[in-house]
């Protein structure tokens, strides 16, 4: 089995798209600042504080979830082709998938001819099908792998998902007791105390950090996936879309997409809100000015118009070029990362104005005068005296409008002007179910699984950067 | 109905923080009695507005809570009220007026609306009646145009005027005991001085009790009947002020006494104790002053005293006054060290001077509508001239508003001065720019007033101290500069550890020596002290000006003392600057200037500032109205508006500069021959 995949993965060719690489860079760099903040005692406070609230860490297990699921799907490949060229070269195929697309297997190939409900054995709408007779009859044929392997699906359905969902959730309870036991001895190996100790130290709420809260918010997911794992294989959960397509599998997909979207946007728009912001308060003057017309003046441009044109423009370039990109994906991903940055550019305005501000009144500060009355240089005055006391604002900032961003590109997409409509995107299925909603009978689980996803992931965002903003925020810090 | 008006007995009150529980305030216990000024005094930290509070019943819950103690008014036992007899209380018995005029009024109320407020609920009046009783109170407090003023905001007055509308709401229920939780420490002197003869007017009239709380030993010397001192949480002293300011009996107090500067200490280093208020989250099993206090013994560790009363009536609590205890006490425990000589260096200096400044202008433009057009100048320094040699030190005095910091930063050129002139050991520092400026920095540097906010938080003290030898490259080599570091902690009393953690983790007086070690790091000629002590307590003010006074003996320093605080500058001055409104009135040597004042503004500060020995009192002068808008200065003398001598011609030229002696001048046409 090993070897198998070791030789899989030998044959395959990797492919890095642009935004995987910023991905891995974001990556590194909170890495590197973790590394970075446990050095300094000033920074280290207040994370604590974050990792000690119990919503924050619940909400931080589920966007880890997200995250890795991102993550999976950010490593991408192209597999090789059967029939090589006559010389023996490799041909490689034109799509490209990636590592989750692998682990989702079955989701991604079993599709139907056309819309099925969840859970549904049959067809959405009737077909003409001739029967083994001879004759023809307009009924709901049966799906091609959606309970194909019932034979009485009226009779057996219940039962058979009842029957999968426990024994997936039992495997999800046992994985999950597995992974928390060792958890649990690698904190009693840490801590040298004995494991029946810590166990119930933890489960008992007694720790710094609510390991407890956390570990439940992850047995629950555990036990989910575990279920919809042993279901997904022989139904369509969230049912299939108009082309037969598994609306799991693009909910599951679209994850990718939304998390790009809310991260690397920031770090588009951090460098601009950072310099520019920092230095209209501290340099004033005509800088100040100039920095404040700029925004000012953007600030004034309808964002969705300037958004729609620039997407357009590059839409028209990336067809009139198509040598430039090697595949679909490739594409696609261009107008991911390019959306990125229109957003960024449009959105760093808020956060500069708060910096300027900020700034403004650090500037005053007697270490700041101290320091000029010092000779130190003003890059340094704004790196090492400035930078550091408004970074605060700058985090609360930033995870504040992550779930912004998110739903924005939900919005952007469905006015068309989002991701590339062949990317996997909440926004996109939303965009679908537009017309779905619209016809008799109505197609309501694409909206649903979107809905589902988009909602978890931003009701978790929202209570994590809760958990920062009351970290972090001066205002809160006395009490 | 008894003498007695408000009777504590045993109040504690305890705060839950993260560092432990806090005994803010510890088994208190004093009476007030009708019509009497009760002086709660202490340093900060100590408890004092916790009492308050704790009367008021205002402790903020739920993270403090009064855990024991009753409160009788009349008889009535506070504690025993619930929340709605206590608001019956509070305004209408007891009114309550705070340290920070500025933030106790509402900003969007109009100060009538204010008044108003406080007068319907506690008189029952409406309309017409509630107007009349506001107008008859701002009158009372001695706001001039009543009736303008009703429809005025909060922003429109001045700091001295807010505190006036704070004591009329305060009046508007007709209380029996006014708290004043520090009324006067955030207004100049000139307008104290108003204020406290007001409180002492409106006592006299109504007959009301006052409780007052304060830091200030003059304060207390001026307005109190009986004294109560307190010190960790706890009542150590008290009885008359007579007897209290004649001998005060407790270690703590004599110290108190002794670290105050005065121009007759010149010389001698300032008493000090040593160490800082301890922290009130901790156990205390002895006396809470034995670490700190000269006399202790074994017992003040080991066990806390009782109140013994001494000769005079006052009750201590102090081992030193039990009589069973007379015959142990370890012989030659006298408390009260004569003040110590201090090594002179001697004028073995050259006279010349380091720093002259010649008639320095800071003009601020003040901008108006789109296009920023300048519509007028704020004359924050107009005109001003200054000399100050080497080795000495220069005091700039002056209430606050009138230029002084900016003097200060414009001879630092980190404000660029519009005209005049700034000579630093003959350079013209006006003309330098950019590179050549910097290269000139370490030899002018400047402590500032608040110790907390001069430091940044994010960066160690290691990282403070080097930072100006980095920037100014005086030390290339890294290893050098740790242990210049080291050596310039020690220079100021802090332990070499002290480099490796962050500004917070130090209390005020240790910050501020942070400060002088970071501006002695880069080895400066001239130092401006923009207020150094002004946000210290007393005892820990001492020991920053023995500080300075030593390091100029040792390194040779000049100083240039900006300060409204002119005992300080008794002590630690050789020449004093006067200034008013951007403008110095009179300068001279301390002895010219503090015993011979000869400009009328100069007279008025004098005789505002509260005194300790009611002897020397002079007669206060009372200044009328406040400092006028520096942007808009009055025609002719800065000063005539205010001044009782003004005469026709003083409202016409500015006055020029008088000699009254070789080291004496002053701008006033009293002086002036050609004034005629």
């Amino acid at each position: 089995m090993l070897m198998e995949g070791m030789a899989y993965f030998s044959s395959v060719k990797p492919v890095l798209l642009k935004t995987d690489a910023l991905i891995f860079m974001l990556l590194a760099v909170i890495i590197a600042f973790g590394a970075y903040a446990r050095g300094k005692a000033y920074l280290r406070a207040p994370w604590r504080k974050v990792f000690s609230s119990r919503t924050g860490m619940v909400a931080a297990v589920v966007i880890v979830f997200y995250g890795t699921v991102a993550l999976l799907d950010s490593i991408h490949m192209r597999e090789p082709l059967e029939n090589k060229g006559h010389d023996g070269e490799t041909f490689y195929s034109v799509e490209v998938i990636s590592l989750l697309d692998l682990m989702l297997g079955p989701l991604k190939t079993q599709v139907e001819k056309t819309y099925s409900a969840p859970f549904a054995t049959h067809l959405y709408a009737k077909e003409t099908v001739e029967l083994p007779d001879g004759s023809s009859a307009r009924l709901y044929p049966r799906l091609e792998y959606g309970g194909a392997h019932l034979e009485d699906p009226q009779r057996d359905k219940g039962r058979d998902i009842l029957l999968r969902s426990l024994s997936g959730a039992g495997a999800g309870l046992l994985a999950w007791v597995a992974l928390g036991a060792l958890f649990i001895w690698g904190m009693a190996r840490r801590a040298r105390a004995s494991f029946s100790v810590t166990l119930k130290q933890i489960l008992g709420g007694r720790t710094a950090i609510p390991w407890h809260m956390m570990l439940y918010t992850a047995g629950v997911f555990l036990v989910l996936i575990a279920v919809i794992a042993s279901l997904a294989g022989h139904y369509h959960i969230f049912g299939t879309d108009k082309v037969g397509n598994d609306v799991l599998y693009q909910a599951i997909k679209s994850i990718r997409t939304a998390l790009v979207i809310g991260t690397l946007t920031t770090l588009v728009m951090l460098p601009f809100a950072l310099l520019f912001g920092i230095m209209a308060g501290y340099l004033r003057g005509w800088v100040d000015d100039v920095i404040q017309y700029l925004y000012t003046t953007l600030n004034s441009i309808p964002g969705i118009l300037l958004i729609a044109s620039a997407i357009l423009m590059l839409q028209v370039y990336i067809d009139t070029h198509p040598d430039l990109f090697e595949t679909d994906a490739a594409r696609a991903d261009m107008r991911l990362l390019f959306l990125c940055i229109i957003l960024g550019v449009t959105s760093w305005t808020g956060l500069c104005r708060l910096l300027r501000g900020e700034t403004m009144k650090m500037r005053a500060a007697e270490f700041v005068q101290a320091a000029s009355a010092f000779g130190v240089r003003h890059s340094r005055i704004m790196s090492r005296h400035l930078l550091p006391n408004v970074m605060h604002i700058v985090l609360i900032t930033v995870v504040l409008d992550f779930s912004g961003l998110v739903l924005a590109e939900a919005i952007l997409s469905y006015v068309g002007v989002g991701v590339d409509p062949s990317m996997h995107s909440w926004g996109n299925m939303i965009n679908g179910a537009r017309l779905e909603m619209a016809r008799d009978p109505m197609v309501w689980w694409s909206l649903l699984a979107a809905f589902v996803f988009m909602f978890i992931l931003v009701l978790a965002a929202n209570l994590f950067s809760d958990a920062v903003r009351d970290a972090f925020d001066p205002r809160t810090l006395s009490r | 109905m008894s003498d007695i008006l408000l009777s504590v007995r045993g109040l504690s009150t305890h705060f839950q923080t993260q560092g432990g529980l806090v005994r803010a305030v510890d088994e208190v216990s004093f009476d007030i009695r009708r019509g009497e000024t009760f002086a709660l005094l202490g340093e900060s930290g100590c408890g004092k507005s916790m009492t308050s509070l704790s009367i008021m019943r205002l402790v903020p819950e739920p993270a403090g809570r009064i855990v024991s103690g009753e409160i009788r008014l009349d008889g009535e036992n506070l504690m025993d009220l619930p929340e709605a007899g206590m608001r019956r209380i509070r305004g209408n018995r007891i009114a309550m007026i705070f340290q920070e005029p500025m933030t106790s009024l509402n900003p969007v109320l109009t100060i009538g609306d204010q008044i108003g407020e406080t007068v319907r609920q506690h008189r029952r009046l409406n309309g017409a009646g509630a107007r009349n009783v506001v107008l008859e109170l701002l009158d009372a407090v001695g706001i001039p145009d009543p009736r303008q003023r009703y429809e005025e905001y909060p922003h429109q007055l001045s700091g001295g005027m807010k505190q006036r509308v704070m004591i009329a709401i305060a009046l508007a229920g007709e209380p029996d005991l006014l708290i004043a939780d520090e009324p006067t420490t955030a207004l100049d002197v000139t307008i104290q001085a108003q204020v406290l003869a007001l409180l002492g007017d409106l006592q006299k009239q109504t007959g009301m009790a006052v409780l007052l709380i304060t830091h200030d030993l003059g304060v207390v010397a001026g307005m109190a009947d009986t004294v109560a001192v307190m010190y960790a949480g706890q009542i150590i002293e008290k009885g008359g002020k007579e007897a209290f300011y004649h001998a005060p009996q407790h270690p703590y107090s004599r110290k108190l006494f002794a670290s105050l500067p005065d121009v007759n200490k010149r010389g001698h280093r300032l008493a000090v104790i040593h160490g800082a208020v301890p922290s009130l989250a901790r156990d205390f099993r002895g006396c809470r002053f034995a670490e700190r206090c000269d006399a202790a013994w074994d017992l003040c560790h080991q066990r806390a005293p009782q109140w013994y009363r001494s000769g005079d009536g006052q009750e201590v609590r102090c081992h030193l006054l039990d009589p069973a205890l007379a015959a142990q006490r370890p012989a030659g425990g006298a408390p009260d060290l004569p003040a110590e000589p201090q090594a002179h260096a001697g004028a073995a200096h050259a006279p010349a001077s380091l720093l002259e400044v010649e008639d320095i202008k800071v003009h601020f433009p003040i901008r108006k509508g789109l296009l920023k057009r300048t519509v007028g100048h704020v004359y924050a320094v107009d005109g001003v001239s200054l000399r100050i040699g080497r080795g000495k030190t220069v005091a700039l005095v002056g209430e606050s508003g009138c230029g002084k910091t900016t003097i200060g930063k414009a001879i630092l050129q980190l404000i660029r001065p519009t005209a005049g002139s700034v000579r630093f050991e003959g350079d013209e520092l006006t003309r330098l720019r950019g590179e050549a400026l910097r290269r000139r920095r370490s030899d002018f540097q400047i402590i500032f007033q608040d110790p907390f906010s001069s430091m940044n938080p994010r960066m160690m003290i290691d990282e403070i101290i080097q930072e100006g030898m980095v920037a100014l490259g005086i030390e290339k080599d890294a290893r050098r500069r740790q242990a210049r570091v080291a050596e310039l902690l020690e220079q100021v009393g802090l332990p070499r550890e002290a480099r490796h953690r962050y500004p917070h983790e130090f209390s005020g007086g240790q910050r501020q020596r942070i400060c002088i070690a970071r501006t002695l790091a880069v080895q400066p000629k001239l130092i401006i002290c923009d207020e150094p002590t002004s946000a210290l307590d007393i005892s820990v003010q001492a020991q920053i000006l023995n500080l300075l006074k030593q390091l100029q003996n040792e390194l040779g320093l000049s100083y240039l003392f900006i300060t409204h605080n002119l005992s300080v500058v008794g002590y630690l001055a050789d020449e004093v600057a006067v200034m008013y409104l951007g403008r110095v009135v009179e300068y001279g040597t301390v002895e010219d200037v503090l015993e011979q004042p000869r400009h009328p503004y100069t007279q008025a500060l004098l005789s505002a500032i509260p005194v300790i020995d009611q002897a020397t009192r002079r007669e206060v002068i009372r200044l009328e109205g406040d400092l006028p808008s520096p942007s808009s200065p009055p025609s002719g003398c800065h000063f005539h508006t205010r001044c009782p001598h003004a005469m026709p011609v003083c409202g016409q030229r500015y006055p020029g500069s008088t000699s009254l002696s070789a080291t004496h001048r002053t701008h006033c046409f009293l002086y002036d021959g050609s004034a005629e």
